[in-house]
């Protein structure tokens, strides 16, 4: 007898308005004691499918059977009902409440006893290992208390079939292997695990078994330990891809911004930075490692003149007239108008980089709303310009005059990037400007970065991937909590060396520096 | 003079107090209702209508009218109004997605113009001389004090002298604010406020929730209207006599940072600061408008004050003033 399914899609379809078609025909089973991947790049209809399970979306067509029983779950209430708890990419907790309240809120047990529940939720944290405090604020956690709080949500409703949307995308390499043991853990428990994922290696580091979806289709469920990456790839993309990126050697290297004990206090009053100094160098690329919230942010607007309360020298070697200009203290404005022509991506696309209500062309905009010549704007050039960018980068949207929001975030990436690079820029600054993106578009903005320093261009990178930092950049600059821990060629370092100086700490900096 | 001083300040806070614990009940389902001002004057105009009919049923005598039904029918008709209204309110944001401000405000300019169109037709039936219509029958039975309230001297005055809907919006702030903190209807009812999606994928149905903390609140905001009428006004109504008593209530909430429990004393210290310009001889009437002003200058450094500590608590609920559609991608 063939083991029952703990959950099965039939046919399913699901449409949004008239044109688009997230899924379209999806049939696919997962099994209890099982960590299933569910694989796709961006806008190919992952999210949207398991949100059908979660009772976020109704599917248009077809059919859901849990554990051989046709169930129709068109709420979250239904869902739980079906024991299936989903945990989203974007978290659903309410800030200004607490763990335990948050895990409490929508259940009906009777009585209403914040104490018990916390027992409880005690009882769950021992019980597969979870660190949590119950009566902290959501909105001081850090993001992985945060998703450890949704992943006890669901367990406290009882849930045996989990989903979890990209769960690693915002964690560090370290907690994505505590995350990784707590599902393991789960699943030898006998729960059936969904992982929404498109890392190849978590991939084949965790699941059991993968079913790849391509454009909303079904393409084809395989064992994870009789595939690799590169077939997997291959049913993502629907075509072979080149998973290298070519680094090719720097030339020509001149010093292009040098940076000398910078140091930058934030609104509280907390020292971010604290006497950084580096040089980045034209035709090559900078990479920039540290655990998320070291200061690489204030790094970069400090730079960008996006920052108060600065402290030290940032040079700027103009190559066309020779100059050495002071950038500190300057508004964005006033570095423009010195002839500096810096280029930034930054980690907030839709809040920094672009106006998510304004349609492509008023984004183009942005950068050039003053070169008209009369008090109207022009129009026409930032309109070619978002034409050149949509055909050049294969930009998917209905037209040039779409809303920046409608569009998926690796267009979205493509958008802000093409616009930034095609200033011409001497210094192109980046930061994570692959998070959340697919394979696909990672390397066509690799290849962009890597195209830039090949132009003379000085790159500064921030990555979190350290492979991917590794492979790309030239040299990488490690920061922790706003200080310089190291400096490395990328060419010859490990990943363990640079994981090692991200955790370093203040005090053996100050060790090291005494010796 | 220092006791009617307070009491004074306490029965012009108390309209305030209905709209500013209507209000926070609205908001805290996430909708920013500046249909407040409106709604009170409805609730008031519907306590008088339903007044004024039972006063003409009984021949306008008041040996014949039942002290039950004088004070029931005009309550009834009050709730109803400004349930109507918070209908309206829920309607055109929650199910047609409309602009919750332009709602709002929308309805403000409607509840007052019903308002004075009703006010103003019974001031046509009744024929009177001046610009007001008076029930101070049914306003007897609203004043009732409680009966040794006169034995206790000072005691008696500041605490036991007034009428029951004065002890009611105590109560109902109380009652609401133990109901948000401690309650899991609480809970979920401040989830919607802040989240609606987070409410949403719980289990929550955040139509239901929003639609009933908007109509709930409409009604405790209505009665506001009524309190004012039959008790502070003693069942006297003229057109647009109520004035801005409810953009006050609306500063109030900010003031209260969403508390019901500390919109009590904000109440009465918006009812003191109402009433200061009466207590200081030798102010022209430019100087009066002057003074009225001091409960925004409150409010305002409030805000300052509490945006400067910045602190989470004190914030309005995160969704105020957005919609909710579950599939919007």
């Amino acid at each position: 007898m063939a083991k029952q399914a703990a959950v099965e899609m039939k046919n399913i379809t699901k449409r949004f308005g008239s044109k688009v078609v997230a899924n379209k025909n999806v049939s696919l089973k997962a099994y209890r004691s099982e960590i299933l991947s569910i694989l796709g790049e961006n806008g190919s209809g992952k999210t949207t499918l398991m949100n059908m399970i979660a009772g976020i979306y109704f599917p248009d067509e077809g059919q859901i059977f849990i554990d051989g029983q046709e169930a129709v779950i068109a709420s979250p209430k239904d869902a739980f009902s079906y024991k299936v708890g989903m945990i989203h990419q974007h978290f659903k907790l309410v800030d200004v409440f607490t763990a335990t309240e948050n895990i409490v809120l929508g259940i009906n047990d009777g009585k209403y006893n914040l104490k018990e529940s916390t027992k409880k939720i005690k009882e769950i944290c021992d019980k597969y290992g979870f660190e949590i405090d119950p009566d902290k604020k959501i909105y001081t956690m850090s993001v992985s208390e945060k998703q450890t709080v949704e992943i006890i949500k669901v367990l406290y409703r009882g849930a045996d079939i989990l989903i979890l949307d990209e769960p690693t995308a915002v964690l560090t390499p370290q907690e994505t292997s505590k995350l990784f043991d707590v599902l393991r853990r789960m699943r030898d428990d006998g729960k059936c695990i969904i992982i929404i994922t498109h890392k190849l290696h978590e991939v084949m580091a965790l699941s059991d078994r993968v079913s790849v979806l391509r454009k909303g289709e079904y393409v084809g469920s395989v064992n994870t330990a009789e595939t690799s990456q590169e077939e997997l790839t291959e049913m993502m993309v629907g075509k072979k891809v080149d998973l290298n990126i070519n680094r090719s050697q720097p030339k020509d290297i001149v010093e292009r911004l040098v940076v000398e004990d910078l140091s930058c206090v934030d609104r509280q009053g907390t020292t971010v930075l604290d006497k950084v100094s580096f040089t980045a160098n034209a035709g090559e690329i900078l990479g920039i490692a540290g655990i998320a919230g070291s200061g690489q942010r204030e790094l970069l607007e400090a730079i960008a003149g996006l920052q108060k309360n600065i402290d030290g020298n940032i040079f700027y070697n103009d190559p066309n007239t020779g100059n050495k200009e002071d950038l500190i203290g300057k508004s964005p404005v006033e570095i423009r108008n010195l002839g500096v022509r810096l280029s930034f991506v930054p980690e907030d696309r839709l809040g920094m980089g672009l106006v998510a209500n304004m349609d492509i062309t008023d984004n183009m905009m942005l950068r050039s709303y003053s070169k008209g010549k009369t008090m109207f704007l022009e129009r026409k050039p930032p309109k070619n310009l978002a034409e050149k960018i949509i055909d050049e980068l294969d930009v998917v949207t209905p037209g040039v005059s779409t809303p920046v929001r409608r569009l998926s975030g690796g267009n979205v990436q493509k958008i802000l990037v093409g616009r930034e690079i095609s200033s011409i820029p001497t210094i192109l600054m980046a930061a994570y400007p692959v998070r959340g993106l697919d394979i696909n578009s990672s390397y066509l903005i690799y290849n962009l970065l890597n195209e830039q320093k090949e132009n003379g261009v000085a790159v500064i990178f921030v990555g979190e991937d350290l492979d991917v930092l590794l492979e790309l950049c030239d040299r990488i600059l490690v920061i922790g909590s706003g200080v310089v821990t190291g400096v490395v060629d990328a060419r010859t370092a490990t990943k363990e060396q640079v994981g090692l100086l991200m955790t370093k700490s203040k005090e053996e900096i100050a060790g090291d520096a005494n010796e | 003079m220092i006791i009617q001083m307070i009491t004074r300040a306490i029965l012009l806070g108390i309209p305030m107090l209905y709209g500013a614990v209507g209000e926070i009940i609205t908001e805290k389902s996430g909708h920013l209702n500046l249909g407040i001002p409106g709604i009170m004057y409805v609730g008031a105009i519907g306590g008088v209508t339903g007044s004024f009919l039972y006063e003409n049923a009984c021949g306008n005598s008041i040996d014949n009218m039942s002290p039950f039904l004088s004070v029931f029918i005009p309550l009834m008709c009050s709730i109803v109004g400004s349930i109507i209204m918070g209908l309206i309110y829920s309607f055109l944001t929650v199910t047609l997605r409309a602009n919750q401000n332009v709602t709002g405000l929308a309805l403000t300019t409607f509840g007052i113009g019903i308002g004075n169109f009703f006010g103003a037709s019974l001031i046509k039936l009744v024929d009177s001389d001046m610009p007001s219509i008076a029930l101070t029958k049914t306003s007897q039975f609203f004043c009732k004090e409680l009966p040794f309230a006169d034995e206790l001297g000072w005691f008696g005055d500041l605490f036991l002298s007034y009428d029951f809907l004065t002890y009611l919006a105590i109560a109902i702030a109380l009652v609401s604010a133990f109901v948000l903190r401690r309650t899991r209807v609480g809970l979920n009812l401040r989830s919607v406020g802040e989240s609606p999606a987070t409410a949403d994928a719980a289990g929550i149905n955040v139509t239901r929730y929003k639609y009933i903390a908007t109509c709930i609140g409409s009604a405790v905001a209505g009665l506001g209207g009524l309190q004012y009428v039959m008790a502070y006004a003693n069942g006297v109504w003229s057109n647009n006599a109520f004035g801005d008593r409810g953009w006050m209530a609306i500063a109030l909430v900010i003031f209260a940072l969403w508390k019901p429990d500390v919109a009590i004393l904000g109440a009465f210290l918006f009812g003191a600061l109402c009433n200061a310009n009466n207590y200081i001889h030798g102010l022209g009437v430019e100087a009066q408008e002057l003074f009225k002003m001091l409960p925004y200058v409150v409010t305002v450094i409030v805000l300052v004050i509490t945006s400067m500590r910045k602190k989470r608590e004190h914030q309005p609920p995160a969704h105020l003033g957005l919609s909710y559609f579950r599939e919007e991608r």
